[in-house]
């Protein structure tokens, strides 16, 4: 695909525009589209987080109250809640992004794009009540 | 009620020493069913006869005049001046594309890119002229309509920031475009376009920004159709992991 043009009189110079460092910053749908790639990181840490908590459980009693310890630590009660903005902002914009990239058919109709994403927030409600029933309930 | 608005046209002559464009304002008439279009045909006809811009239908058919009406791609001969009122309206070519000259870009990138992905029907055999036309119910034709609207006008390429940083990506109106012959009923060149498409360059370039969508004056959807494609191009290739003394 790389198709070079050579120089003439009759095929005088273009103007090409180099894209700036800061092109995520110019529209706000490109803002929003840079925030939904940075949240990967977030959950990236928070999987990571999951795993220290597996390993400290490992290492029995002593080891849950080290990480417990950590845990309440303000610095990491401060990273926790921004990861967790972040995470609720990845789960959402996918979730709205979904019915774009599912077409799902039922008896040769196309499902609406509400109930494609009105049934991943219903799945991650059903999973979020399970979690909390887990925790509090037991 | 302002009767004019001014127009700020970006304005590139290749002959000329200053290497980078610049803008130059031009006041036109504000009519109430006046396009972008009109006024810069306005600036041709009355104003100044140098400025260079492409168009040809004026109804949003052949994809001709796309350019950014103050930074966003649009078709001239749809967007209408009432609606940015007071003014200024800033005329620049398409970002992403070379500009020749003024308006003008240079399109021979799309051109090719669009050939690469085949669009047009493939046939493994074409049958006899005597056999009949190949035929198609309404629902079989309802799969690849909405991809087969598109113009070319290549709005999608100028508001994709991957085009801009990655040139070689093929771009959302070409993938929309095999999408389009993926899914004729009557196509079988689905396993060739596969081939170019299932590239970083084809669909794993693109990152789902989505603003191709949100800019395509005929609802195409070029966005929805990579991320479908995507799919597809997953569960072939978890096909032939699997299975790999299938078909392939």
């Amino acid at each position: 695909m790389n198709h070079v043009t050579a120089y003439s009189p009759h095929h005088p110079r273009w103007y090409r525009k180099r894209v700036s460092t800061y092109w995520w910053a110019v529209r706000r749908a490109y803002f929003v589209f840079i925030m939904r790639e940075l949240t990967s990181i977030f959950v990236a840490w928070f999987i990571l987080y999951l795993l220290l908590l597996v390993n400290a459980l490992r290492h029995g009693e002593a080891g849950y109250q080290r990480f417990l310890q950590l845990a309440a630590h303000p610095a990491m009660v401060f990273l926790n809640v921004v990861t967790f903005a972040f995470v609720v902002f990845h789960a959402i914009t996918w979730f709205n992004l979904a019915p774009q990239a599912m077409v799902v058919k039922v008896g040769g109709q196309r499902v609406p794009g509400l109930l494609i994403a009105g049934s991943n927030y219903a799945g991650w409600a059903f999973v979020s009540i399970v979690l909390a029933w887990l925790i509090v309930g037991m | 009620m302002a009767d004019r608005i001014t127009l700020q046209v970006s304005r590139y002559r290749p002959e000329s020493d200053t290497s980078e464009p610049t803008f130059e304002e031009f006041e036109v008439p504000c009519h109430k069913d006046w396009v972008v279009l009109d006024g810069l045909n306005y600036v041709k006809d009355q104003l100044d006869g140098t400025l260079s811009f492409r168009w040809s239908c004026r109804m949003g058919i052949c994809g001709s005049c796309g350019m950014n009406v103050n930074g966003e791609p649009k078709l001239t001969c749809a967007t209408f001046l009432k609606d940015y009122e007071p003014g200024p309206v800033r005329v620049e070519p398409l970002t992403n594309f070379p500009v020749i000259r003024d308006l003008i870009v240079e399109i021979g990138d799309f051109m090719r890119k669009l050939t690469t992905v085949k669009p047009w029907i493939v046939r493994q055999a074409e049958k006899p002229i005597s056999d009949g036309e190949y035929l198609q119910t309404p629902d079989e034709m309802d799969e690849y309509k909405q991809f087969s609207m598109c113009i070319n006008c290549m709005l999608c390429y100028a508001a994709c920031p991957i085009y801009g940083l990655d040139p070689h990506f093929i771009g959302p109106a070409a993938i929309a475009l095999a999408q389009r012959y993926n899914m004729d009923s009557r196509d079988e060149g689905e396993q060739e376009r596969l081939e170019i498409l299932s590239t970083h360059e084809g669909i794993w370039g693109c990152t789902f920004v989505g603003e191709c969508t949100q800019v395509c004056p005929k609802h195409v959807d070029p966005a929805g159709a990579i991320q479908r494609y995507k799919l597809t191009a997953s569960l072939e290739w978890m096909k032939n992991l699997l299975m790999p003394w299938g078909s392939r």
